[in-house]
């Protein structure tokens, strides 16, 4: 399967990390390749995690009538009009229809030039509502933020994955960069040992996919509900018996932002169905 | 000095350990010729224990490996297929791959079976716990063994 034609070169170049630091231009202490994984390049080309799903969930995701993900989109579009401001505003009063946001959801996490930070789409719909709607945040992962965010991302349907990795986001994009290659929890694994170079393998009934986000917010059949990325970061930490990173912290961020640059070029997906 | 003389003493039997008060005791091994060649604490393993562990959650084997266990229906292939694996490896070198299996491929997905140091982020309810007890991974060893080609 994939993978194994280009297994016996990798090893030898992993066996030579100096070679390997030296091509890649890294300035890595040693210590620091420790407990670490090589970074492996982005897939080429990168697959939906629709194409390794079982034709029952792909059935679910296709049809509009049987994808239960629309009713977050559907939430999603009577509080874009929704007036919940100190002044009665609504997303709309701003942003006018929700089209006027196409585009915009394939390029996140992105730099916040407010705080300078590192944030995803939802964490942009909360600064959006404390700054300009003076009301608090949603919590994070709760129903109606999840329900903003898939109806924006829906907005960009079939759009390319581009987030910006350079100037101010390449310390967050490294940082993303050495997360996914570091070994943890008891299993002591690390994201690239399944999500590069074991892609297409069966891990008891499911295939291993890309790790490719571009479907995310997304409905997820073993919960039976809407799902950020962070929160399906969480769920692949506790397989691998290692502690989950709090949803909207830095790190997974940081994480989120070299995923989706993996999956630069793939479609959005909104709202997908996965597992 | 004393440190040092640990140290060494460790090094030349190759033997990892874990002295923290609050994990489950680690057995002591050595690795000889790529195999762990005496049971973990001496123990007997009991193949019928081994098998349940396998097909369970608590080895969790099949969610990377195929294994003669017909009433679990969903088997991984990250890793070999165990079918005859007791014509394939003897006792120490299953006991290698069990308990270090980063000795023999620093790139394997193969978790550490037994070991508590050296890992990352390892979840509160999990910390300072091997996955298998040395008595589990000698009934693990055991039912391994009784898996032959001649499906005896």
């Amino acid at each position: 399967m994939a993978g194994h034609g280009r297994g016996p070169v990798r090893r030898r170049l992993r066996r030579l990390p100096w070679l390997w630091s030296a091509v890649a231009g890294m300035a890595v202490a040693w210590p620091a390749w420790v407990g670490s994984e090589l970074p492996a390049p982005a897939p080429s080309p990168p697959r939906s995690g629709y194409e390794f799903a079982r034709p029952e969930t792909q059935a679910i995701q296709d049809d509009e009538f049987a994808n239960p993900g629309l009713f977050w989109a559907e939430r999603g579009a009577e509080l874009w009009d929704s007036p919940d401001g100190v002044d009665g505003q609504s997303c709309s009063s701003c942003h006018g229809a929700a089209d006027a946001l196409a585009g915009v959801a394939p390029t996140y996490p992105k730099i916040d030039l407010a705080s300078g930070l590192l944030i995803n789409l939802e964490q942009r719909i909360n600064a959006c509502r404390t700054r300009h709607m003076g009301i608090g945040p949603y919590p994070l992962e709760s129903d109606p933020l999840l329900s903003l965010s898939v109806y924006v991302t829906q907005q960009s349907a079939g759009q390319p994955l581009q987030v910006q990795i350079d100037g101010p986001a390449q310390p967050w994009f490294e940082r993303g960069r050495s997360l996914y290659a570091e070994r943890v929890g008891q299993m002591n694994v690390a994201c690239t040992q399944c999500h590069d170079q074991r892609v297409g393998h069966l891990l008891r009934a499911e295939r291993i996919s890309q790790g490719q986000i571009n479907g995310f917010p997304a409905y997820l059949l073993r919960w039976g509900t809407v799902s950020s990325v962070h929160r399906r970061f969480q769920f692949c930490n506790e397989q691998a018996r290692a502690e989950p990173l709090p949803i909207g912290s830095d790190d997974y961020n940081a994480l989120q932002l070299y995923v989706a640059w993996r999956g630069t070029g793939l479609a959005v997906e909104a709202p997908a169905v996965r597992r | 000095m004393v440190l040092a003389v640990l140290v060494l003493s460790a090094a030349s039997l190759s033997a990892t350990r874990s002295d923290t008060a609050d994990s489950e005791p680690v057995a002591i091994y050595q690795i000889v010729n790529d195999s762990i060649p005496k049971p973990l604490d001496g123990l007997a393993g009991d193949p019928a224990r081994g098998r349940a562990i396998v097909a369970g959650r608590a080895g969790n084997c099949l969610a990377c490996h195929h294994a003669p266990i017909p009433e679990e229906p969903f088997h991984g292939d990250l890793g070999p297929p165990l079918e005859g694996i007791g014509d394939r490896a003897t006792a120490g070198a299953l006991r290698l791959r069990l308990v270090a299996p980063r000795t023999l491929n620093p790139d394997t997905v193969m978790p550490a079976f037994h070991q508590v140091d050296g890992l990352r982020r390892v979840a509160p309810q999990h910390r300072g716990r091997p996955l298998l007890t040395a008595q589990e991974v000698e009934d693990v060893i055991a039912y391994l063994l009784t898996l032959r080609a001649d499906g005896r």
